[in-house]
């Protein structure tokens, strides 16, 4: 049947050197990238339009560290995502987190081991999705639509419907303070520090080359030694500590720790990944992309905030961006192979791709 | 009649040729049941068909061979209505016709049997065949008595004997292709094309599909065979034509070639076939003792020499594909050991066989052996990344050089060593999965059925590096349902009946009848000719 794929199907063969490197830059994805940015100088075009406000450091302080708890989980998502996979607990282990802060706290515990403590706790409940998915061999979609659920359960049989808030200043400045004498938020700091090592890990590493490869074909990735289940297993509890942390920097953002922290997170946690081009079905996506995505949710979210936009409507707007990201790349891809034809019948190439002379 | 092939070709009336006539055909065979005249495609830059002609008459069987690449399935997918030709014209019985989509094939009478059976697993035999068209009552219900009946009555006709109320789900990989089969005739098929329809089947299973085939000639329908193997064209067509590069290059009655006509018109060179080189047979490599796995095989002992081809034979289903899956670390046995240089081996997952130094080249090269929009770069050096690069950082340079090494080692056609491997051929393909194990320095190399779906070209050298790797000290397995694959690669043939050796044939006294004999369950003897192929498929219950 595929036997003579390379004459059925030369549309997909690479002829320009610029896709070298297929698994860590695809073409359309470079282009994805590329879009992003136009949109983004768009919102923020929007954004001035909106109010004299949006481009003053402060709201820069605001806008992003309004982000951050998402954009932290959506790195780990990112690349369970590309191993096609997906993380729905991830809100939940949030609000896990944030629970049990403040029931230690509380306690009196001293921070200096609750923050161990609540990570150690994330790591515990990615490493439970992580078994069912990679060792038993459930959906991963099933598996932890019901951590969701569970473990949002576990937040409020910790904390009931108390609040927690006396947490020391220092503490609360981590989560919504600036390095001094700049716009910076600190959790900035630490999402630029993760985005680095993620960058790295899935560009650079064969680490992410196993990433890319078990997203694109895990049965081949398998008979090539890749240790899938374990992979997919470190995933995701590396999922469930940033999850984790993003609980705690949540926490310290409103000074608040409660059960139900996060509730609704993971839709703006996926929309971030496939608007940054990731590909729902797995194999196909950037780092890069998606910390582009995070600067482009958060100018909108922004945009709307001062054009006095409710939030019900910025749900509205998060949810049509999401059905826009997943069409999209459709949608230009149909069209490159359109254009492509075209200038392909202008001026034919001498030589068919597909016969190729030998190498060397 | 203006539509004389293109090459300087011999084309006769089957008639003189002796002892294919069939008796009392319904139609004449020399009528012209369907014509293809100056048919050109084209895909972007690639040229798959320029100005082919081909004809065929009601029947009579006609092989179309040729290279990966030569435009067959091009051909064929025009036939069955996936593609629309760029130029030239299709006659049916005299009339042109269009056909812009399977439907309308179905419509015209064209059948068209795919390599791999299209079945819908969880249907029941019944429902498969008359999926499209099921007998039905008033309002429209469908009438599941007739419909068995219907399909009864089919497999009667075709001598086959299968369940037809059975869900198509774990029926051999044979029974599903004669489904498939099935499912054509019962449009009263014209034309039945049929693709390469044998790469699967074993020996006896492929005289089974034969006489089937034959049986629709002699019904005076018109059939298409195409196939990689040429002495199945031999065996079964009545004419063949030879394409390559996309051009038509030969129309001949069957009797007026020889295997060395067809394969140099299909490679454009004179060819020797399975340059098998003698190695001198070192030290036991890996040995298997009484290995065990419950439904898959029992009490299979064997040795592997430094060396050494070591053949395995046998029925699809025999255990074969289980046997290495255990060899490698993907399936665990239940009982019994392995040793690999006389130390015990425990492998719990193909990175500890890959460690050990056992490395396998599976049998479904798209599903397991590549990822296809990987770079023949990436896909070599997956395996042995972490060995590579123990501190993360990969050194694309590095690896290239590596990839590169391999692909001009193992002749591999491709533009560089970026390549995506879907746009390779699929011996080429087939190349970068050995090159990937080549690449971790195995002991043993196990390979499954590794030129099945390559061309000729592709075969030779797929031996040829066989051959020299063994002669290189690498212990071999050669999985294969090529009989005269098996019977000229190997020192050694293991055959296998049902997840048991039944006979291991030394070099010299390998031959395709003890092999086969074995192979069905016999333990030694002499000939096997006796029953028809027609025979029933899983019954099994020979004295």
């Amino acid at each position: 049947m595929t036997k003579e794929r390379a004459v059925a199907a030369p549309e997909s063969a690479p002829v320009s050197p610029a896709v070298a490197r297929p698994w860590a830059h695809p073409s359309v994805l470079a282009r994805w990238e590329f879009f992003l940015v136009l949109i983004l100088g768009l919102f923020v075009w929007m954004g001035t339009r909106v109010s004299p406000y949006f481009l003053t450091p402060s709201n820069f302080a605001n806008l992003t560290s309004a982000m951050m708890e998402v954009a932290i989980m959506a790195l780990p998502a990112t690349l369970i995502i590309i191993a096609g996979e997906i993380d729905l607990s991830v809100e939940s282990t949030l609000g896990l987190a944030s629970a049990i802060l403040g029931f230690l706290w509380a306690a009196g515990v001293p921070l200096e081991v609750d923050i161990p403590l609540v990570l150690a706790v994330g790591g515990l409940a990615g490493l439970l999705n992580g078994l069912l998915v990679a060792r038993a061999g459930l959906p991963s979609l099933v598996v932890t639509l019901g951590t969701l659920a569970l473990y949002r359960g576990l937040a409020q049989v910790v904390l009931g419907t108390r609040a927690i808030s006396d947490f020391p200043s220092g503490f609360t400045a981590f989560g919504f303070g600036t390095v001094p004498g700049s716009p910076i938020p600190w959790t900035l700091i630490v999402f630029a520090m993760l985005g680095a090592v993620f960058w790295f890990v899935a560009h650079a590493t064969w680490i992410g080359r196993q990433v890319f490869a078990v997203g694109k074909n895990k049965d081949a990735a398998r008979y090539a030694a890749v240790d899938v289940a374990a992979l997919k297993t470190a995933l995701f509890v590396v999922s469930g500590v940033l999850a984790a942390l993003a609980g705690i920097i949540l926490t310290a953002r409103f000074s608040s720790a409660r059960g139900d922290n996060g509730s609704g997170l993971v839709l703006t946690v996926v929309t971030i990944v496939l608007l940054g081009g990731v590909d729902i079905n797995g194999g196909k996506g950037t780092i890069p992309g998606v910390i582009l995505a995070v600067f482009t949710l958060a100018t909108l979210q922004s945009a709307l905030n001062l054009a006095g936009v409710s939030g019900d409507y910025q749900t509205v707007a998060v949810g049509l961006l999401l059905i826009v990201s997943i069409t999209a790349p459709y949608i230009a891809r149909q069209a490159r192979t359109v254009i492509g034809r075209v200038l392909r019948a202008r001026h034919p190439p001498p030589d068919p791709v597909a016969h190729g002379e030998v190498v060397g | 009649m203006g539509d004389a092939p293109g090459a300087g070709s011999s084309v006769r009336s089957r008639v003189d040729t002796p002892g294919v006539a069939p008796d009392g055909p319904a139609d004449s065979p020399s009528r012209s049941r369907l014509e293809v005249r100056n048919v050109s495609k084209r895909f972007d830059a690639t040229a798959a068909l320029t100005d082919v002609s081909l004809e065929l008459r009601a029947g009579e069987i006609h092989a179309l061979v040729g290279e990966n690449g030569a435009g067959k399935s091009t051909l064929v997918k025009i036939l069955a209505g996936v593609h629309v030709p760029d130029s030239g014209t299709i006659l049916l019985d005299g009339v042109e016709v269009q056909i812009p989509d399977p439907v309308t094939a179905r419509l015209l009478g064209i059948a068209v049997v795919h390599q791999e059976p299209r079945l819908f697993p969880d249907l029941s035999v019944a429902e498969n065949v008359f999926l499209a068209h099921p007998p039905t009552r008033r309002l429209g219900a469908i009438s599941w008595a007739e419909m068995r009946q219907m399909a009864a009555a089919l497999f009667e006709e075709l001598g086959v004997h299968l369940d037809v109320g059975a869900t198509v789900r774990g029926l051999s990989m044979a029974d599903q292709q004669l489904i498939e089969i099935a499912k054509a005739l019962s449009v009263d098929a014209r034309v039945l094309i049929l693709d390469e329809p044998t790469s699967a089947l074993s020996a006896h299973e492929v005289e089974r599909l034969f006489a089937i085939v034959r049986r629709a000639r002699d019904r005076g329908v018109a059939v298409l065979f195409v196939s990689h193997r040429l002495e199945e064209v031999f065996e079964l067509c009545d004419r063949a034509t030879v394409f390559r590069d996309g051009r038509h290059i030969i129309t001949a009655s069957v009797g007026d070639l020889t295997t060395a006509d067809l394969v140099r018109h299909m490679v454009g060179r004179a060819v020797t076939l399975f340059p098998k080189a003698e190695a001198p047979i070192g030290e036991v490599l890996l040995e298997v003792r009484h290995l065990s796995r419950p439904g898959a095989f029992q009490d299979v002992s064997f040795k592997v020499h430094a060396g050494e081809i070591v053949g395995m034979a046998g029925l699809v289903g025999a255990g074969r594909t289980e046997i290495a899956r255990v060899l490698f670390g993907i399936d665990q046995a239940s009982g019994g050991e392995m040793l690999l240089d006389g130390r015990p081996l425990h492998l719990s997952s193909p990175s500890a066989a890959l460690r050990a130094g056992i490395a396998y080249v599976p049998e479904d090269r798209h599903r397991d052996g590549l990822i296809l929009d990987f770079s023949i770069t990436d896909n070599v050096t997956l395996p042995i990344l972490p060995r590579l690069f123990p501190h993360l950082l990969v050194h694309p340079a590095t690896e290239r050089t590596l990839a590169r090494g391999f692909v001009d080692r193992l002749r591999v056609r491709a533009t560089s060593v970026d390549q995506l491997v879907q746009a390779l051929s699929g011996g080429n393909q087939q190349k970068v999965v050995i090159a990937k194990w080549l690449a971790t320095h195995p002991k043993v190399l196990i390979l499954d059925e590794p030129t099945r779906g390559v061309d000729i070209g592709a075969k030779v050298e797929v031996h040829r590096i066989v051959s020299e790797l063994a002669a290189s000290g690498l212990g071999i397995v050669l999985i294969s349902s090529d009989l005269p694959e098996v019977l000229a690669m190997s020192d050694r043939i293991l055959v296998l009946h049902e997840g048991r050796i039944t006979a291991e044939i030394p070099r010299a006294e390998a031959s395709e009848e003890r092999v086969m004999f074995a192979a069905t369950g016999h333990d030694g003897g002499a000939s096997a000719e006796a029953g028809g192929p027609s025979e029933a498929s899983h019954a099994g219950g020979t004295a």
